[in-house]
């Protein structure tokens, strides 16, 4: 049984759905073309997951296992549902900007996934953490990835914020660098490909060298405790 | 067909291979240069010097031995492709971008020289396009008297493409396109632009040039003519195919095998041994798909010219093509199990 802190820890670095699992590209590479955009579905899907391993698991009991896959689908695609819902009324702009994505966060398969993988074997609480944990660690990815292309495709980052906080938020929208023609690539399909790419590089090169640096410190440390 | 022994020659070292590729480079060079001006030597010195550059660069950040992967010369000639890729007097970063990235994305993410499942050329040919459509579609006039004042300072990065204003002219193959897409015919669309003794002006000369050059390497047994061939025969089926429907709506073989990049890609491009079929039969259908895929980009899509796209396209089919037509030994079954 894992710690609160493991769960954690995975969801968001060691196990976390964008960068190590692969699952659910298709939106990450999809909508991540500003930071607004991907925290919109970065939030959704993590209220998604949240509520679906936290309902997974408590009717972990009754579902025989034979059919339990059409009922975790059902519970997804009624949450789902609900939050499409939810979206339409009180965010309508980002709604109809993210489009056809926020329906398809029932395919997402990092959700059946932590569902089948750790909800239906878990207590509420530590589901409900998983699902928070990974839908952070999805966000986070997606957010990242946004910035990244929003920077190197139209020089601001969190542009029509107004979307996502209402408009309070008109005025974040920090221009990094002025009358940028922006490098096109990087909204373009091509571009999410290369980014994510280049972060995972980035996660797998991080793992590497601390992996490197640890042993290194064991090797020296280890003849004084002899 | 079998082949005899032996089933392994000696094969040529890499440098002996690039070296004659880049002399056989050169009249195609010569003739560009003839009618674009220095702009061709300054993409080539720029795009070269930047492949050998971050060549050296990846090579020391993945260890590996510096001198021996720089002599042998293949930087060199993907920095030279992509320089007679790009438009001459294009802005000094776009050849950088370009090149460096043909270098480090393409080739050296891969895994560095014989690992690169892509042309690494097209690849930085390709990102550009996409990258900076006007840019990379912007050819100076040959016809017209070239203002240096002004193309300097464009190729410096000083002014922008909206000021080179009547010194750039659309190419054939684009004159060709947007006059069929007005409603004219292929005879009125040839007749209403400059025309050299093949095909559109200049153009023609230029793939003449490189058709010469590639003709040299095939002598020398540099590269092996199935890809050249089917490559050419491809492109000129297609072409008659279409040609013989509805000669008005379809410009004739000589407009498609004399512009643009034709020449240039089924000699030198198509035929990178790395990322190229490496069977007999397999490197014939490799290059026919070319042809064909490049008929089909430039008639129907949307794009300047198609070579780099269909490329692309067939380095993705190379490991299918090379699985189902294995080079039969002397003595075994028409159908290996």
């Amino acid at each position: 049984m894992a710690t609160y802190s493991e769960i954690t820890i995975k969801g968001l670095w060691t196990n976390n759905p964008g960068l190590v699992q692969l699952l659910g590209l298709c939106p990450l590479l999809a909508v991540s073309t500003t930071v607004i955009n991907g925290l919109g579905l970065g939030l959704a899907t993590m209220a998604t997951l949240v509520a679906s391993n936290l309902i997974v698991s408590l009717i972990r009991n009754w579902v025989r296992p034979e059919v339990r896959i059409p009922v975790f689908v059902m519970v997804i695609a009624a949450i789902v549902t609900a939050i499409e819902l939810l979206m339409n009324a009180y965010l309508h702009q980002l709604y109809r900007v993210l489009g056809i994505f926020i329906p398809l966060i029932v395919t997402n398969c990092s959700i059946i996934g932590r569902a089948e993988a750790f909800a239906s074997k878990n207590g509420p609480l530590p589901a409900a953490l998983d699902g928070f944990a990974q839908g952070l660690g999805f966000a986070l990815c997606l957010v990242v990835l946004g910035a990244l292309r929003e920077v190197l495709g139209h020089g601001t980052l969190l542009a029509d914020a107004d979307l996502l906080f209402g408009p309070l938020a008109a005025n974040w929208e920090i221009v990094l660098i002025e009358d940028f023609r922006g490098l096109l690539l990087a909204i373009l399909p091509p571009g999410a490909f290369l980014g994510l790419g280049l972060m995972i590089a980035g996660k797998n090169w991080f793992d590497r060298h601390q992996a490197d640096k640890a042993k290194a410190a064991t090797s020296l440390a280890s003849p004084a405790a002899i | 067909m079998p082949r005899s022994s032996p089933h392994l020659p000696v094969a040529a070292r890499v440098n002996r291979v690039m070296l004659s590729v880049c002399l056989a480079l050169l009249p195609g060079v010569i003739a560009s240069c003839w009618f674009f001006g220095w702009g061709v030597l300054a993409n080539l010195a720029l795009a070269s010097a930047t492949a050998v550059a971050s060549e050296t660069l990846m090579l020391a950040i993945r260890r590996r031995p510096i001198r021996k992967f720089l002599l042998d010369g293949s930087a060199l000639v993907t920095g030279l492709l992509i320089g007679l890729s790009i438009p001459p007097y294009a802005p000094w970063w776009l050849v950088v971008f370009g090149a460096s990235f043909a270098l480090i994305f393409g080739k050296h993410l891969y895994g560095g020289l014989g690992y690169n499942p892509f042309n690494p050329a097209m690849l930085g040919f390709v990102v550009l396009l996409i990258a900076f459509p006007a840019e990379m579609s912007a050819w100076v006039n040959p016809s017209a008297d070239l203002d240096q004042t002004r193309l300097t300072a464009y190729s410096q990065g000083r002014i922008g493409l909206e000021e080179l204003d009547g010194l750039t002219a659309a190419t054939p193959l684009d004159h060709v396109k947007t006059e069929l897409s007005r409603q004219q015919t292929s005879q009125e669309a040839a007749a209403s632009m400059a025309s050299g003794p093949v095909a559109g002006f200049a153009w023609d000369w230029i793939n003449l040039a490189f058709l010469a050059g590639g003709l040299w390497l095939l002598l020398r047994g540099i590269i092996r003519w199935q890809i050249p061939v089917g490559f050419l025969a491809g492109l000129g089926l297609m072409t008659l195919l279409f040609w013989l429907g509805d000669a008005d709506r379809h410009p004739g073989l000589l407009h498609h095998w004399f512009s643009g990049a034709t020449m240039l890609g089924a000699f030198f491009i198509a035929t990178d041994p790395v990322s190229a079929s490496t069977t007999p039969r397999g490197r014939l259908y490799y290059g026919l798909g070319i042809g064909v895929l490049v008929y089909i980009i430039r008639s129907f899509g949307g794009y300047p010219d198609a070579v780099a796209f269909a490329v692309l396209l067939m380095n993705i089919c190379v490991p299918l093509i090379d699985h189902y037509t294995p080079t039969r030994t002397y003595g075994t079954g028409p159908r290996q199990p």
